[in-house]
């Protein structure tokens, strides 16, 4: 006997339908690092191939990657999640992160020893080809898709089909940039408007059949110069949808621009050459591919549902009292499913960060509660569990309390997103990563996750103009910069009101710059603004809304009338009556500004 | 692999089965280097008990020659040692029996907890022990002081290698040394990785027989001892412990080295 013919498996977990991993990719990355580190493969080469296989640069060095692991439609099941737990701990910092769009990354990873998470990963079928670099990046899915109440039919086979279509195809492995897909259930859930190209499920009655297809919007994009996506046409057929895909990949391959780094996102191509133009452009060049692709290009679509199966409870703890604060967990973290007694429990973590230890008691938990037995990453840097029925929300609440994962606020203005800023990435003026944990701890302390007036409002921060931190889709967004007086340098960041990703998607409009240690206090003041000014049954995002397009008629009328009010904040103090003003949060020195080279555009 | 080939492979670690047999014939030490009232509840049959901390309140070739004569292990006493933290713990004991000039020590493959979450027998009886006599022969070339490490840490075929987890090594670690954090050396259920698996790793890495190892941790060498032994498991020749490690060189106030300017503390959820 050995030890390892003892292993645990569980039998009735279910299994990943696609393996995305190929192992010998592992085996080609090592071998390729090794003749990069002997000067047989030039800089440029070697990162276009590094990004290609999912390895990120790392601040201010050579010698570190950040590994992105895709999950295809944010689907994460529990053998994998004790997969990366055991791979963060061996070759990471201890801690994975859950990014805003569905993939879980690897901070701090030794180039030499990226190989070996894709050894690991192939493992469990997992990968992080295509996940940076100029391809199509990790296909996203609602995490509310097939358990929304207000979606026509479930998306997920789509987005899960599609990533397997692209993934290593020649098609995609040169782009003049990056190129995402969004896939969702309903407008209300929305991010479709905000990317290359969003997809939201459709269906009409053809004849008194019905149909399936899908609201398809292009051109979108959230970065230094944003757009919001056109519709393609009023409903776009499922087996279009395809046809639809490629089409718009060859002319963005065709017609992008590979010169100019800044602006060859496909929402530039767009703007550039007009919407009308691009959606002829489309539009004919989907008749051609569908004219000339061969049957057998298909997307393989599984249309298999998911079993549901409620696990069997080993212990009665019927007797057993509810935890304090399982109520504010209940009404903030939870939601009803169109299945009756299932609900969609969400996770919120501290700016998507976790600990392996927390990734593990989380495979366990999966096990546990949810009846399909798997787990979706979601929009926010957030988990979500599905189909934990009614009768299990309090044990599930009472087991997440006991490793940490019951923050309230998950579905609610008190979960802040905040991009890697200066704890990892190179292009970041000031750390926005810690300060989403600050706002975050300040909103649960001060119990504003429970205020129905602020639930879908949001708070975004990106720590420098590129929009990873997705602010220009925030209630209130900020992206960092460097302020000055006379020579000192304080972390300082541009405010911006009113952005929404939903049906009526905008961009959050421009209203002034907030030193970093003023952040806070300013976003409280603008709460109070609110609660002063609002209407009876006003939202925080309704009533913003109205400000920033002109129609509020109370006494503050605009985003002029907004500014007025904060000006005081925005003062720098001399540093001797305030040093700390002039220092970012997680350092004690003074604040300077410090970049590298990005590698978004590489 | 050309530069594999000084290599010769030592016994590092001891298999379960092959424990439980020697065991049987009464062929062997067993080494607990758990807490004294851990051991008193249960440990592997036979085993003594030597608590870590007891070993370094003073751990002189003098003081360990009694220890280990008092544990009835002579030059040719096979020894066994267990922990239940991950290995580390042994692997210094088993570390400090080399340097005395012991050879043959090693470690088992797995923790007691595993060993007993495997119902494998284990009791709380307090062997007999005759007392016996070891010599000793100091082995010089497999300890690095601080003056050792500051004159040959900079030469080309010495590696530096600092086994304490990432962030606290890129807080702070002496300059030139690399990272391999302990938890990389380990799997699941072993606390060391396959040979195979390990050399993969190392080699990744650029660790090989060419070079002069020195592996380091925190403070007392523990860590960094179940990296001697991982490095000794592949075969590697030539392997120092900077025993006092990471603790005594800043208390020496010699050089230190940092990752500046990015706040990596900040990504951890801890």
């Amino acid at each position: 006997m050995t030890v390892s013919d003892l292993k645990q498996s569980y039998p009735d977990s279910p299994k990943p339908k696609i393996n995305w991993a190929r192992i010998e990719e592992a085996e080609d990355f090592a071998n390729t690092v090794k003749l990069f580190r002997q000067g047989k493969y030039d800089e440029d080469s070697f990162r276009r191939y590094r990004l290609q296989h999912g390895a990120y640069g790392t601040r201010m060095t050579n010698d570190y990657a950040m590994v992105r692991i895709k999950l295809p439609a944010g689907e994460i099941y529990p053998h994998q999640l004790e997969k990366i737990s055991q791979l963060s701990e061996q070759f990471s910092i201890g801690s994975a992160h859950f990014s805003t769009r569905e993939n879980i990354q690897l901070h701090w990873v030794i180039l030499e020893d990226v190989s070996e998470i894709l050894r690991g990963l192939a493992e469990v079928g997992l990968t992080s080809r295509e996940a940076c670099g100029n391809s199509v990046r990790n296909v996203m899915c609602s995490p509310l898709s097939g358990v929304c109440p207000d979606e026509e039919f479930d998306s997920t086979p789509y987005a899960l089909a599609t990533a397997r279509f692209f993934l290593r195809n020649p098609l995609s492995q040169s782009l003049p940039r990056k190129f995402k897909f969004n896939f969702t259930c309903c407008e209300k859930h929305g991010m479709v408007r905000m990317v290359d190209v969003g997809l939201i499920p459709q269906t009409r009655d053809l004849d008194g059949t019905i149909q399936k297809g899908f609201k398809i919007f292009l051109g979108g994009g959230l970065g230094n110069k944003s757009f919001v996506g056109y519709q393609l046409e009023e409903f776009t057929p499922e087996e279009d949808l395809l046809y639809t895909s490629i089409a718009v990949l060859r002319i963005f391959d065709r017609l992008g621009d590979r010169k100019n780094m800044a602006r060859n996102r496909m929402r530039y191509l767009v703007n550039d050459m007009g919407w009308e133009k691009f959606q002829n452009l489309v539009l004919k060049e989907r008749a051609i591919v569908r004219a000339t692709q061969s049957v057998v290009t298909h997307l393989e679509v599984d249309p298999t549902p998911s079993i549901i199966k409620r696990p069997i409870r080993i212990s009665d703890e019927s007797g057993s009292s509810i935890p304090d604060g399982y109520a504010r967990w209940l009404k903030t973290n939870t939601l009803k499913q169109k299945q009756s007694e299932y609900n969609s429990v969400f996770i919120t973590l501290e700016a998507g960060d976790i600990t392996s230890n927390q990734i593990t008691a989380l495979a366990m938990i999966i096990r546990e509660f949810s009846s399909e037995g798997y787990a979706r990453a979601g929009f926010v840097q957030n988990i979500a569990l599905r189909y934990v029925h009614n009768d299990d929300l309090s044990r599930l609440y009472s087991k997440l309390l006991t490793v940490g994962l019951a923050k309230s606020g998950a579905l609610t203005m008190a979960a802040p997103i905040g991009c890697s800023g200066t704890t990892s990435c190179n292009l970041a003026l000031t750390n926005s990563h810690r300060l989403a944990k600050e706002i975050q701890r300040k909103f649960l302390e001060l119990k504003l996750d429970q205020d129905d007036d602020l639930r879908d409002s949001s708070i975004k921060i990106s720590g420098c103009p590129n929009a990873c931190g997705q602010h220009g889709i925030a209630t209130i967004g900020f992206f960092g910069g460097g302020g000055r007086v006379g020579k000192e340098m304080y972390p300082n960041y541009q405010m911006s009101l009113g952005g929404r990703s939903d049906g009526e998607t905008m961009l959050g409009v421009t209203c002034q710059r907030i030193p970093a240690k003023r952040v806070i206090p300013v976003i409280l003041k603008v709460i109070e603004l609110f609660k002063q000014n609002k209407k009876s049954d006003d939202t925080l995002k309704d009533w913003m809304h109205r400000v920033v397009n002109g129609k509020e008629d109370s006494e503050i009328k605009s985003i002029l009338d907004i500014r007025k009010a904060l000006d005081s904040f925005t003062i720098p103090p001399t540093k001797e009556e305030d040093p700390d003003f002039y220092t970012d949060y997680g350092s004690d020195s003074s604040y300077h500004t410090k970049t590298g080279k990005g590698e978004c555009a590489a | 692999m050309c530069s594999m080939s000084q290599e010769k492979t030592v016994k590092t670690t001891t298999d379960i089965d092959s424990l439980r047999s020697e065991i049987r014939d009464k062929s062997i030490r067993v080494i607990d280097v758990r807490r004294e009232e851990d051991y008193k509840q249960s440990h592997i049959p036979t085993a003594v008990n030597l608590p870590l901390a007891n070993l370094l309140s003073d751990d002189s070739p003098e003081r360990v020659l009694k220890l280990v004569n008092a544990m009835g292990i002579d030059d040719e006493t096979p020894v066994v040692v267990y922990d239940d933290t991950f290995g580390a713990l042994a692997s210094r004991v088993a570390w400090t029996l080399e340097y005395l000039g012991h050879s043959d020590v090693s470690l088992l493959e797995t923790t007691f907890s595993k060993w007993k979450s495997l119902g494998l027998e284990n009791d709380n009886k307090i062997p007999e022990i005759q007392s016996k006599n070891h010599s000793i022969h100091l082995k010089p070339e497999i300890l690095a002081t601080s003056d050792y490490l500051e004159t040959s840490k900079d030469k080309p075929n010495v590696i530096l290698i600092d086994n304490r987890e990432r962030l606290n090594y890129l807080e702070q670690h002496i300059p030139g040394a690399i990272n391999l954090p302990y938890r990389t050396l380990a799997t699941q259920d072993k606390i060391l990785r396959p040979k195979d698996d390990m050399k993969r790793l190392l080699d990744n890495r650029r660790i090989s027989g060419n070079s002069e190892i020195i592996t380091y941790c925190g403070s007392v060498g523990t860590l960094s001892g179940l990296a001697y032994y991982a490095l000794k498991s592949v075969g590697l020749p030539n392997v120092r412990l900077y025993v006092r490690s990471f603790k005594e060189w800043k208390g020496l106030e010699k050089p230190i080295a940092k990752q500046q300017d990015a706040n990596y503390w900040d990504l951890s959820a801890e």
